[in-house]
């Protein structure tokens, strides 16, 4: 098996992006990609494209093939990936396989989605067409639902607060503001969505308990990578993105099968795997991107990736220290939370992000001093889909 | 351009006596403080500038929002139109949004336009509901008909509160008129209806001095930029 880096990375602003189709989105950010890596005459092997709603949504179906056409990279081989909300991360692990065999050499990756075309409601529920198709979805089941539900038995058997998913809040779209790419440049005050009896409108309940501001936004966008061998990534200018470790763990479908609820044990499998093989610890890591669909999901998966012990996770948040200069930052970009989340982009662009922060590359505000690993976690469904990575710059 | 003022009497429209909506303040997501309050006629020309570019942008019907805005102010600005009334946020002098409306008679009004300038911070859901509340507790109507000219329009209005759809034109045209009645507004009010009286006077005398507003590339921007808030 051969080391992986990555060489190029690339996104588009996230948002609405009305004048763009999502075979546009997806071309600008793989021409994106490709430059930063400095491909030049060279073309591709391969191309992973993760999307989870193009069939549904664009009506459109052999989205990678028609990419490939687009790009003039024929013949390159060409698949997409669809899985759910981690269809990027699959991408990503894809690519990352490919290399690692020895089958190919240079790897496009790159994840897109467009789901401003549609109103927020059919958006809503294209997205809960990853729930139960028996037990959950003829309910009237929603993600938000699902969380809303989650939230509430995580607060009660943790402790988490308000308090707690509001510090999150406010630090990831603080954090978004100074992000170019991010679907919401907006600072949030705690005044206007919290204190003031003015709140009630300004951040109604969406789904009990949790508030309009504790949901990601439905967004458009894409972003992409390009993988190969490390060994060639040695022998380029810039220091290389080794891709250390991955896992991925599968949970059982519906909610109400598990042990406990609250446990997201296919996010403590996967990163544990990405951890083994990347030989480090979550000591060692020193910004994360973590999958926040919901402002409890970055509390949730702070805490079963280890970096706090169970029950921690929020007052870790409220406290600080997962802000940029505390004890592990968390969601520098704004996260999903303000970054967006057009489903089948955000494993990449979370990995771009991360690239982005281990090149040392960000403006001053946004950039985590030294960093030298970071970890990603993409997670599909009710977490019954879960990839992690660890990258580690590579210091020529 | 010469007014016959007895021509005048006939073309002008009957006013009723309405009594005026109360300035106040309410705190946005972003922290800043939205002043609500009435405009004058003499207000009109200035917040037309403000519509005008927004007759250029197609995305969520702005542009049909604003022309008929537009039209609609001015009418009330040259005695067209039969009690009109226009209530302005703004923050920090800029004109963020701006509502308006009318009398049909003493029990029933007619919700015109509602065109948030500055989005994704919940103020056309504020000043509709200013609106509502202008109409219910202040000018002690029983009922508002309303039509929404866009998807969010209809979902803020008709599902939010939510309204009662009848089968009455709208003056608008379009759509059958939704409607507002007593009973809906007060199980509405307390979780849409929000804001501060009396304005510190700093605030208002902002306010009314000068009615600020970004230059037309700002505007669209805000509307319609790529990222589309």
């Amino acid at each position: 098996m051969r080391d992986v880096a990555i060489v190029g990375a690339g996104m588009i602003p996230f948002g609405r992006r009305d004048e763009d189709t999502l075979m546009d989105m997806l071309a600008f950010a793989s021409l994106k990609a490709m430059d930063d890596a400095g491909l030049g005459d060279k073309s591709v092997d391969a191309v992973y494209v993760g999307n989870m709603g193009g069939g549904m949504l664009q009506h459109q179906s052999a989205i990678a093939s028609s990419l490939v056409d687009r790009l003039s990279l024929l013949p390159a081989a060409a698949e997409t990936v669809e899985n759910g909300p981690a269809s990027g991360g699959s991408a990503v692990k894809n690519g990352l396989l490919a290399i690692a065999s020895g089958y190919y050499d240079y790897v496009l990756v790159v994840g897109g989605e467009k789901m401003r075309e549609v109103t927020g409601w059919r958006a809503t529920d294209f997205v809960a067409s990853m729930t139960h198709p028996q037990t959950e979805y003829p309910y009237g089941i929603t993600l938000p639902g699902m969380a809303g539900m989650f939230t509430r038995l995580y607060m009660q058997k943790y402790g988490v607060t308000r308090e707690h998913l509001l510090a999150v809040s406010l630090k990831n779209q603080e954090m978004g503001a100074l992000n170019p790419y991010a679907h919401v440049e907006m600072t949030l005050d705690r005044g206007g969505i919290f204190d003031s009896p003015h709140a009630i409108v300004n951040n109604p309940v969406s789904a009990d308990p949790l508030h309009l501001y504790d949901l990601c936004p439905v967004s458009d966008g894409a972003a992409a990578l390009i993988l190969c061998p490390l060994e060639v990534a040695k022998k380029m200018s810039r220091p290389p993105i080794l891709i250390a470790g991955f896992g991925q763990a599968t949970d059982t479908h519906t909610l109400q099968e598990r042990d406990d609820p609250t446990d997201l044990k296919a996010v403590t499998l996967a990163t544990q795997q990405a951890f083994e093989r990347a030989k480090l610890k979550p000591s060692d890591i020193h910004v994360a991107e973590l999958h926040d669909a919901f402002t409890i999901l970055e509390i949730a998966e702070s805490e079963h990736v280890g970096f706090f012990k169970k029950g921690e996770g929020g007052k870790a948040a409220a406290a600080g220290k997962t802000r940029l200069g505390g004890q592990i930052p968390i969601n520098v970009s704004g996260g999903l939370k303000a970054r967006g989340h057009p489903v089948g982009a955000t494993g990449v662009a979370q990995m771009v992000d991360i690239v982005w922060q281990l090149r040392h590359e960000l403006s001053k505000n946004r950039q985590v001093k030294n960093a030298q690993n970071g970890l990603t976690v993409n997670f599909g469904g009710f977490g019954n889909n879960v990839l992690a990575f660890v990258l580690k710059r590579v210091d020529q | 351009m010469p007014v016959d003022m007895e021509l005048e009497a006939v073309l002008r429209p009957l006013q009723y006596a309405m009594p005026p909506y109360p300035s106040k303040t309410i705190t946005l997501a972003n922290g800043k403080v939205m002043v609500v309050r009435q405009a004058a006629r003499a207000d009109v020309p200035a917040i037309l500038k403000s519509v005008h570019p927004c007759l250029f942008i197609e995305r969520d019907y702005y542009d049909i929002v604003s022309a008929r805005l537009y039209g609609e102010l001015l009418a009330w600005y040259r005695y067209r139109v039969k009690s009109e009334y226009c209530l302005l946020g703004q923050v920090d002098g800029y004109l963020v949004g701006i509502v308006n409306g009318r009398m049909e008679n003493e029990q029933v009004g007619m919700s015109y336009h509602t065109l948030a300038i500055d989005r994704g911070l919940r103020i056309g859901s504020h000043l509709f509901a200013a609106k509502m509340e202008y109409h219910m507790d202040y000018l002690g109507q029983e009922s508002v008909l309303i039509v929404a000219e866009s998807p969010i329009g209809f979902r803020r209005w008709m599902i939010e509160y939510p309204l009662e759809k009848t089968n009455i034109p709208h003056e608008l045209g379009g759509g059958d008129s939704y409607r507002l009645t007593r009973e809906i507004y007060l199980a509405a009010k307390p979780r849409l209806v929000v804001g501060d009286r009396p304005v510190p006077q700093a605030l208002l005398d902002e306010a009314v001095a000068e009615i600020k507003f970004a230059d037309d590339d700002t505007i669209r921007e805000r509307i319609a930029g790529l990222k589309g808030r």
